[in-house]
């Protein structure tokens, strides 16, 4: 059953990743893409990570997603044009991509041992609650961190008003 | 605990108190009448640095200090590139208070931007939270990102920015990337327990990839050769007090993370690691020598000098833990000074609107401003490497460390690469020192200028363009203080010298490692 449910978004979420890349649209890109990270939000549920689950939904596939289609509709961006850089990115980037694929695939088939097998279903962290333990270490080792987010919020805020803000 | 609690206090009181100068500099814009002078926030702007700068200096007193759960630790080495940071910002700062004096109406939020991104640099260097420093390098690129583009009526600016933040943002996910294949090796993101774990792990494939991966994070925004493309575009579009500060004092910060990360944390892996380096140095000192030499814009050339400088820096890798770390921090204090006074320079004979730019703009400086020439010249002399310069001493600390080490023909490189430098650096001095030619005109300049495009502009003769001379009182000042700091450095290095050895002392691995428990890659959160 859960390795149904695994094959069924694993093939989803593929085949609209290479859907979102073939596609001309943006619209289109866009709405494929909302489907490659729903179904990666399912395959992390079932992985047993709820947190990085709910997060996948609420921050990519809510916050992102809605903003690139209001931009995309913003924009009113028609259908995207063959030129001659996006023959070389296709020269430069389809082997570049399959390069870093390969390196990152056989590192991780190579260390596959010592990294240990994740089981579908959640069993991963044994009964413990991924968010609970999330949240413990949110508010003690990692406080700082955590803490100094603010800042980095304060920054981007600045940056729009400077960057949006007509000058007068 | 009382201790930790005045730990997690006095360690951090630099940036507390950098954080509360850039609220309160946010706060007071919005009060101050819209066609106000912006200058009193720019002079809390620049007293704020100031205490965080002594603050951090007398922080030495106080010993090694950890705090936040070992998420922080202020030491010799934290504290030395604290204060080469906090210097950097006070000289911008007041070099740039004037610059953008009714021109733009963002000025307030500009002091705010500083402030708040010298918190991300001072952050940077005194965390061994490998999430801790993402979070400070992120709160220093994205301030610099915008400052980039604060021209905003100018294409250039814009470019700039977008460009920078692009590629900076592609940087970034690099070096979460490694932090993450860092925690996949040994579980833990903290330094310490890295460099603790790191012999036991299972999977030292994975500690090999996240080296690469923190390498090339860090060498985007040190903008080593082949990460550095956007850094001509950047320094081209992007104000000069800007160029100043963002070539020099995030780049000390990020030269900070990556000694202490190889040297502290991932030390057992340095044969690894130093050929990485090593490829990373001839590459960025060839291409960037060989880069300034084709360009006619002084910015261009400072930008592409800036990638070589950055190759003779990353040199200082291949060397012994010690004697790297202390000639990399040295080299990262000179170049900051003589890098800040450069730019300061061209802050002042350009103006805002940059109609002086390509090296012809510059021919006749010395006779219309002799100290504005001087000054320039003597900076220019100080990035080739002559006697009694900061930049002499760098270069001879570098490649002296890295000859101890057995790297000879590296070193070579280095030196040839420094004698191709001298060429540009004094075509630019000679030009500085001509006589202007009658024909200067706006058609002498090789680019397309705003000048082109506008006519008011093309109209006007092309001079360098001066405003009153009360203005400029704290620009001299600044541009006195990075001559003085150069000079000295040339002359007398051993008290930075001294203080750049203990900060090595203090994070070589012996020391860095003491007092860890080893923690195995199960017990931690998955």
């Amino acid at each position: 059953m859960q390795l149904a449910l695994f094959i069924i978004f694993a093939v989803l979420c593929v085949v609209f990743a290479l859907n979102f890349l073939f596609q001309r649209h943006p619209i289109n890109s866009a709405l494929s893409l909302i489907v490659v990270m729903m179904s990666l939000a399912v395959i992390y549920w079932t992985l047993g990570a709820e947190f990085l689950a709910a997060a996948q939904v609420i921050v990519y596939s809510g916050a992102v997603m809605v903003l690139f289609t209001f931009v995309i509709m913003l924009l009113n961006a028609g259908e995207e044009e063959r030129t001659r850089g996006s023959k070389i990115a296709y020269i430069v980037g389809i082997p570049g991509v399959i390069a870093v694929f390969a390196l990152l695939a056989y590192t991780f088939v190579h260390e596959h041992s010592t990294l240990g097998m994740a089981h579908l279903g959640g069993h991963l962290n044994n009964g413990v609650s991924n968010l609970e333990e999330v949240s413990r270490i949110l508010f003690t080792d990692m406080l700082l961190p955590f803490e100094v987010t603010s800042i980095l919020i304060l920054v981007a805020i600045l940056g729009a008003v400077v960057l949006a803000r007509k000058e007068h | 605990m009382p201790t930790t609690l005045s730990n997690n206090v006095l360690a951090l009181l630099p940036e507390y108190i950098l954080t509360i100068v850039g609220v309160l500099i946010m706060l007071g814009e919005p009060l101050l009448p819209a066609g106000r002078t912006r200058k009193p926030l720019g002079w809390l702007a620049i007293l704020g640095a100031i205490a965080a700068t002594g603050v951090s200096f007398w922080q030495l007193h106080l010993g090694v200090m950890n705090a936040f759960s070992d998420s922080i630790r202020v030491d010799a080495y934290s504290i030395f590139f604290q204060v080469v940071i906090g210097a950097v910002v006070v000289i911008s700062l007041l070099a740039s208070l004037d610059y953008f004096e009714g021109n733009s109406s963002h000025a307030g939020e500009y002091y705010a931007l500083v402030c708040f991104g010298a918190v991300g640099m001072m952050l940077m260097s005194c965390s061994t939270e490998l999430l801790m420093v993402f979070i400070g390098l992120e709160i220093s690129s994205i301030s610099t990102y915008i400052m980039a583009g604060f021209r905003k009526g100018q294409g250039t600016a814009t470019e700039s920015s977008l460009k920078y933040f692009l590629l900076g943002s592609f940087a970034t996910a690099f070096f979460l990337y490694g932090i993450a294949l860092t925690f996949g090796a040994t579980g833990s993101t903290n330094i310490n327990v890295v460099a603790a774990a790191l012999p036991h792990t299972n999977s030292p494939v994975l500690a090999v990839l996240a080296i690469a991966m923190i390498i090339i994070g860090i060498g985007f925004k040190v903008s080593a050769a082949p990460f550095h493309v956007w850094t001509p575009d950047v320094y081209q579009g992007a104000p000069p007090p800007v160029v100043g500060l963002m070539s020099t004092a995030p780049k000390a910060a990020a030269f900070a993370v990556l000694l202490r990360i190889l040297y502290s944390g991932y030390a057992i892996d340095q044969p690894r690691w130093q050929i990485l380096m090593a490829i990373l140095s001839v590459l960025s000192m060839c291409i960037g020598n060989f880069g300034a030499l084709m360009q006619r814009d002084v910015k261009r050339m400072l930008a592409y000098s800036s990638i070589a400088h950055a190759g003779y820096l990353i040199a200082a890798f291949t060397a012994l833990p010690a004697d790297g770390i202390a000639a990399a921090a040295f080299y990262s204090a000179s170049y900051a000074a003589m890098n800040v006074g450069a730019f300061i320079v061209i802050t002042l004979v350009s103006g805002y609107s940059e109609r002086v730019r390509t090296g012809d703009d510059y021919t006749g400086l010395a006779q219309e401003h002799p100290v504005l020439g001087a000054a320039f010249s003597f900076f220019l002399l100080s990035m080739i490497g002559i006697p009694f310069t900061a930049g002499f001493f760098g270069k001879f600390y570098v490649f002296t460390a890295v000859m101890h080490s057995g790297h000879v023909k590296l070193a070579l490189i280095g030196l040839v690469n420094s004698g191709i430098g001298c060429y540009y650096y004094l075509r630019l001095i000679t030009r500085i020192y001509s006589t202007a030619n009658a024909t200067k005109s706006s058609s002498s300049a090789d680019f397309e200028l705003a000048a082109e495009t506008d006519p008011a502009l093309i109209a006007a003769p092309l001079n360098f363009p001066m405003p009153a001379v009360s203005l400029r009182i704290p620009a001299y000042v600044a541009l006195a203080a990075a001559a003085l700091a150069t000079l000295a450095l040339g002359i007398a290095p051993n008290g930075v010298l001294r203080m750049a050895q203990s900060a090595a002392i203090a994070t070589t691995p012996a020391n860095a490692a003491n007092q860890i428990t080893p923690i195995s890659p199960s017990s931690t959160l998955r």
